[in-house]
C-alpha cells in the first residue's frame, strides 16, 4: 500500500486528490474559525470551503500522478532522475493512463480524451434539441435547460475543439519538422493532464446546489457573479483548460522556432506548422485575458470584490471587453489549426502543391494580427461607448480578406489536380470549404452593425457559430483524424463506414443549422428553453436533423475503435504524401528518427520531377550531395 | 495543357449568382417591417445577400468544376500540374474582396447613422426598465407608468434603458432595433439611449434577448402601436401616474442588485 503511494500513479493520485482537498478545506475552515467568521458560508455564490478544495484537490491529483516529480526534486536540491524516455511509446492501454513524455502518446491521450468530452457535450446537445423539438416544456425544466446549453458550449470549446487540435498537432508536428520530440516533453505531459480536470470541474457543477453553471459559456456579469455555486466550477475549470492551452502553445512556439530539421527554413515548413505557429501566438497572448475575467468573477463571488458590481463602483460592461478580447482570438484558435489540416489533406489527396503557399502563410499571420482588433463586434448592442462600433466593424470586415484568400487558394490547389476522393479525409476537407464559406458569409453579415442590431443574440448567431465551429472546425478535425489515423495507429480505418459518417454528418449539419438562420431573423432569441409557437415547425425539423447528426457520430466512434483494434495494417505512406511524418513507419519508431532527416525542398512538390522535401537517414548514402534550395522548386 | 473554359466558368458564376440572389431575395427574412429603420436594415441585408451569392457562386462553380474535371481516373496515381501560384490572381483576390467588404462597411455606416438620427427634438421619452423577468415603462414627460409599451404610430420615441439586476436586452423584432439594458445605466458610460420610429399600428412583443436567468424565455411584454395620436392619448389618460416613492434613476446609493451574494431566484 505504501509502495503504491510512493510511486507516481493512480493510487497516489487518489491520495493526492484527497490530501489536497483536505488541505484546502482545512485551510479555509481554520482561517475562518480564527477570524471569527461563520465557518461554512453557504450563501449562493460563496462556499469558500468548496471553491478552495476545488483548486487544491486537482493540484494534489496532478502531483500524485507524477506531473511535478522531476521539478520538485530539482527544486528541493535532490538528485534528479534524468529522463531516459524509456517510458516512451505505449505498449498496452494502461500506458495511456500514465504521465508519459512521448509526444505521440500525449497526442493520442489528447485526441481520445477530447472526443470523450465531445460525446458528452454532444449528448447535451441531443437533450437540448429534444426539449426544443416542440414548444412548451417537455423533458427538462428551464434551469436544467440553461445549465445544459452552458455546459454544452463550455465542454465543446474548452475541452474539445481547442485541445483536440493541440493533440493532433502534438502527434504530427514534431515528426513533420523532423524533431525527436517537443521542446519540453515534461511540460507537454502536464499540459495534457490538466485537461481532464477542466472537463470534470465543468461536469461537477451539476452536483452543486443550484445546479450546473447556467449563465452561458460567456458567463456575463452580473448574472454570473450572482449565480449559485456551479458558476465557480466554470471559473475554475477555465483556469485549468487555459493553463493547459498556454503551456502547450509555449511548447509549440519553442519547438517550431528551434527544433526544425536542418534545411527546413520557414518557407519550407508545411502549412500545418505555420498554422500551429500562428495559433500558438494567439493562445499565449490572449488566453490570460479569459483567465483574468474568470478570476475577477470568482473574486466578486467569493472575496466580495466589486469588479462588476455597479452599485459599488464596478463596471458591468468591462467584463465583456475583457472576456471578448480573448474569446474572439479564441475562435481563430479554434480554426487556424484546421486551416493547416485542410492544406495538408488537400495537397496530398489532390497531388498538387498548395496554390499561393507564401500568401497562405502570410494570411495566417494577418488573421493573427487582425483578430486582436475585432472583439467588440460581439458588443455592438451591449451599450458600450458608441464610437467604438464603426472601427470594430471595419476591422471585422477586413478579417474576411485573409480568410477569403485561403478559400480561393484551396480552390486554386484543386485546379488541374489529380483529385482522389477515396479518403473520407478529403471528403471532409472539401465539404469544409463550402460549409465554412457559408459560415464566413453569415459572419460578414453579423459584422455589419445594422444587421447585427437585428440578429444579435438570436438563432442567427447560433446558426453562424455552428456553421463555423461544426462545419468549420469539426469537419477539419474529422479530416485530420481520418488522414493521420493510419500513421497514429498503424492500421487503416474502414472507408465505407467513413463515408456513412461523412454523409450523415453533412446532411445533419446543414439540416440542423441552416433553418436556424431563418428563425433567428424572424424573431427567435437564443438561450431560450421555450419559444413562440410560430417557430415550432422549424424547431422540430432542426431537432430531427440534429438527431441524425448525433447518430452519425456513433458510427465514427465505432469505426475508430474497431479499426484501431482490428483494422488492416497500414504502411508508412498510404496517401503517398511528401511530408516527413509519412517517411517513417506507421506507427512511427518510438524515438521518431534514428537520424534527423535533412530538408532540401518545399513540402508540396507534387508533379515536379526529382523534387524532394526531405532526405531520410537511410537514403543519405544514395544522395551524396545536399541538394541546394531552388532545384526544381521555388523555396 | 488542357484548355479550361474560363469564359464559360465565368458565365456560370454569373448565372448562379443571379439565380441564387433571386431565390434568396424572395422571402422576407426579417419578417414584418414596423419601423422606419426596418426597411433600411432589410435593404442592407438584401445587398449583403447579393454580395454573398456572388462569393458563394464562385466557390461552388470552381469546386464543382474541379472535382468533376480533374477527378483522378481509377488507377491514375500520377501527380497534378505543379502550379505554385499566380501572383496576379492572388493580388486580385486580395484587392477585390477588400474593396467589397470596405464598400459594405461604408454602406452599413450610412445606414447606422440614418437609423440612429434624431428627427427634430419632439421624441416621446420612455424609460424602459428590465428586471428578472419583466419589463416596465415610465413616460416621464407624460407622468405615467405602465406594464405595457404603448406608442403612437409615426412618431419617433427615445428609449432610455435601465436594468435592476442583470443585463437584459430590448428587442421588438418588427422594429429591428435592439439594445442591452445594463445595470448601472445611465451612469458608468453606458450607452443606454436609442431612438426608433414605429410606423405600423398593431400588436407586437417586446422580447428579452440577453440571457438573464431562469425566466429569460418567458420575458416578453405586449407592445401596442396606436393608429392615431388620439388613441394613444386616450390610453395615456387611463394609466397610473409614476409612483412617488421611486428614487430618481441613477441618483444616490442603490441597494445591492443581482450581482451580490444573496437569495437568488434561480436556485
Amino acid at each position: 500500500m505504501t509502495a503504491a503511494i510512493r510511486t507516481p500513479g493512480w493510487w497516489r493520485s487518489l491520495y493526492g486528490l484527497l490530501v489536497g482537498g483536505a488541505f484546502g478545506f482545512g485551510l479555509v475552515v481554520a482561517l475562518r474559525a480564527i477570524s471569527g467568521l461563520e465557518i461554512f458560508q453557504t450563501e449562493a455564490t460563496g462556499y469558500p470551503h468548496v471553491v478552495v478544495p476545488a483548486i487544491t484537490a486537482p493540484l494534489g491529483w496532478l502531483w500524485g500522478l507524477g506531473c511535478f516529480d522531476y521539478w520538485l526534486r530539482w527544486a528541493a536540491g535532490a538528485p534528479t532522475v534524468p529522463d531516459d524516455h524509456a517510458d516512451h511509446g505505449a505498449r498496452t492501454w494502461r500506458d495511456y493512463f500514465k504521465v508519459n513524455t512521448d509526444h505521440k502518446v500525449i497526442g493520442v491521450q489528447y485526441v481520445v480524451t477530447t472526443f470523450v468530452f465531445f460525446l458528452i457535450g454532444g449528448m447535451m446537445a441531443m437533450l437540448i434539441r429534444a426539449e426544443l423539438a416542440q414548444p412548451g416544456t417537455q423533458i427538462v425544466d428551464p434551469q436544467t435547460f440553461n445549465g445544459l446549453f452552458s455546459t454544452h458550449a463550455a465542454l465543446m470549446i474548452f475541452v474539445f475543439v481547442i485541445p483536440v487540435f493541440a493533440g493532433l498537432a502534438n502527434y504530427v508536428l514534431p515528426l513533420m519538422i523532423g524533431a525527436p520530440d517537443m521542446a519540453f516533453p515534461r511540460l507537454n505531459a502536464l499540459s495534457f493532464w490538466m485537461l481532464p480536470i477542466a472537463g470534470v470541474l465543468f461536469l461537477c457543477s451539476y452536483a452543486a446546489p443550484g445546479g450546473a453553471f447556467d449563465a452561458g459559456w460567456t458567463g456575463y456579469a452580473p448574472l454570473s457573479t450572482g449565480a449559485p455555486l456551479g458558476q465557480s466550477f466554470f471559473n475554475l475549470g477555465v483556469q485549468f483548460a487555459g493553463a493547459s492551452s498556454i503551456a502547450t502553445a509555449l511548447n509549440f512556439l519553442v519547438t517550431i522556432v528551434t527544433m526544425r530539421a536542418p534545411g527546413m527554413t520557414f518557407w519550407r515548413m508545411p502549412l500545418l506548422v505555420w498554422a500551429n505557429l500562428s495559433t500558438s501566438l494567439l493562445v499565449v497572448a490572449a488566453t490570460p485575458f479569459i483567465a483574468g475575467a474568470q478570476f475577477m468573477v470568482l473574486f466578486d463571488r467569493v472575496l466580495h470584490t466589486n469588479f462588476f458590481q455597479e452599485a459599488f463602483g464596478g463596471d458591468v460592461v468591462s467584463y465583456q471587453h475583457i472576456f471578448w478580447f480573448y474569446s474572439h482570438p479564441a475562435v481563430y484558435i479554434m480554426m487556424l489549426p484546421g486551416f493547416g489540416i485542410v492544406s495538408e489533406v488537400i495537397s496530398t489527396h489532390a497531388r498538387k502543391p498548395i496554390f499561393g503557399y507564401r500568401l497562405m502563410a502570410l494570411a495566417l499571420i494577418g488573421i493573427v494580427v487582425l483578430s486582436y482588433t475585432v472583439w467588440a463586434h460581439h458588443m455592438f448592442v451591449a451599450g458600450m461607448f458608441a464610437w467604438l462600433r464603426v472601427p470594430m466593424m471595419i476591422t471585422t470586415m477586413l478579417i474576411a480578406v485573409p480568410t477569403g484568400i485561403k478559400i480561393f487558394s484551396w480552390l486554386g490547389t484543386l485546379f488541374k489536380a489529380k483529385i482522389h476522393l477515396r479518403s473520407t479525409a478529403m471528403l471532409f476537407a472539401l465539404a469544409f470549404i463550402v460549409t465554412f464559406t457559408i459560415g464566413g458569409i453569415s459572419g460578414v453579415m453579423l459584422g455589419m452593425i445594422p444587421i447585427d442590431i437585428h440578429v444579435s443574440d438570436t438563432y442567427f448567431v447560433v446558426a453562424h457559430i455552428h456553421f463555423v465551429l461544426f462545419g468549420g472546425s469539426v469537419f477539419t478535425i474529422f479530416a485530420g483524424v481520418y488522414h493521420w489515423f493510419p500513421k497514429m495507429t498503424g492500421r487503416m480505418y474502414d472507408e465505407r463506414l467513413g463515408r456513412v459518417h461523412f454523409w450523415g454528418t453533412l446532411v445533419g449539419t446543414w439540416g440542423t443549422f441552416v433553418p436556424m438562420h431563418w428563425i433567428g431573423m424572424e424573431g427567435m432569441p437564443r438561450r431560450v428553453a421555450d419559444y413562440a409557437a410560430e417557430f415550432g415547425g422549424w424547431n422540430l425539423e432542426i431537432s430531427i436533423a440534429g438527431f441524425i447528426l448525433g447518430a452519425a457520430q456513433l458510427i465514427f466512434i465505432y469505426n475508430m475503435v474497431t479499426s484501431w483494434r482490428y483494422g488492416p495494417k497500414a504502411g508508412p505512406n498510404p496517401w503517398r504524401a511528401k511530408t516527413i511524418e509519412w517517411q517513417v513507419s506507421s506507427p512511427p519508431p518510438i524515438f521518431n528518427f534514428d537520424e534527423i532527416p535533412r530538408v532540401v525542398g518545399g513540402p508540396y512538390e507534387f508533379g515536379v520531377p526529382g523534387a524532394r522535401h526531405a532526405i531520410m537517414a537511410d537514403e543519405k548514402a544514395e544522395v551524396a550531395q545536399p541538394e541546394k534550395a531552388g532545384v526544381g522548386a521555388p523555396t | 495543357m488542357r484548355d479550361v473554359p474560363y469564359a464559360r466558368l465565368a458565365a456560370a458564376m454569373l448565372v448562379l449568382t443571379v439565380v441564387v440572389s433571386v431565390i434568396m431575395l424572395i422571402p422576407d427574412w426579417n419578417g414584418e417591417q414596423a419601423s422606419t429603420a426596418a426597411d433600411d436594415i432589410d435593404t442592407l441585408l438584401d445587398v449583403s445577400i447579393v454580395a454573398s451569392s456572388f462569393v458563394f457562386s464562385i466557390v461552388m462553380v470552381l469546386l464543382g468544376y474541379s472535382v468533376w474535371k480533374w477527378r483522378a481516373r481509377p488507377g491514375d496515381e500520377s501527380d497534378g500540374e505543379p502550379i505554385h501560384g499566380n501572383t496576379r490572381l492572388e493580388i486580385a483576390w486580395t484587392v477585390i474582396p477588400t474593396v467589397i467588404v470596405v464598400a459594405l462597411a461604408a454602406y452599413s455606416w450610412i445606414v447606422l447613422d440614418d437609423i440612429e438620427a434624431k428627427e427634430g427634438d419632439e421624441q416621446i421619452q420612455i424609460e424602459v426598465t428590465g428586471q428578472q423577468f419583466t419589463w416596465s415603462f415610465e413616460y416621464p414627460e407624460l407622468g405615467i407608468a405602465s406594464e405595457e409599451l404603448h406608442v403612437p404610430a409615426d412618431q419617433q420615441i427615445e428609449v432610455h434603458l435601465r436594468a435592476l439586476d442583470v443585463i437584459h436586452s430590448f428587442w421588438v423584432p418588427e422594429w429591428r432595433i435592439k439594445r442591452d439594458a445594463v445595470p448601472g445605466a445611465p451612469g458608468a458610460d453606458i450607452d443606454a439611449d436609442f431612438v426608433v420610429t414605429p410606423d405600423k399600428p398593431g400588436n407586437f412583443s417586446l422580447i428579452c434577448t440577453e440571457l438573464c436567468g431562469l425566466g429569460h424565455s418567458t420575458m416578453r411584454t405586449p407592445v401596442v402601436v396606436h393608429e392615431s395620436e388620439q388613441e394613444f392619448r386616450q390610453w395615456v389618460s387611463e394609466q397610473d401616474p409614476i409612483p412617488e416613492e421611486e428614487q430618481p434613476a441613477g441618483g444616490g446609493p442603490e441597494p445591492p442588485s443581482g450581482g451580490q451574494p444573496q437569495e437568488v431566484e434561480s436556485s
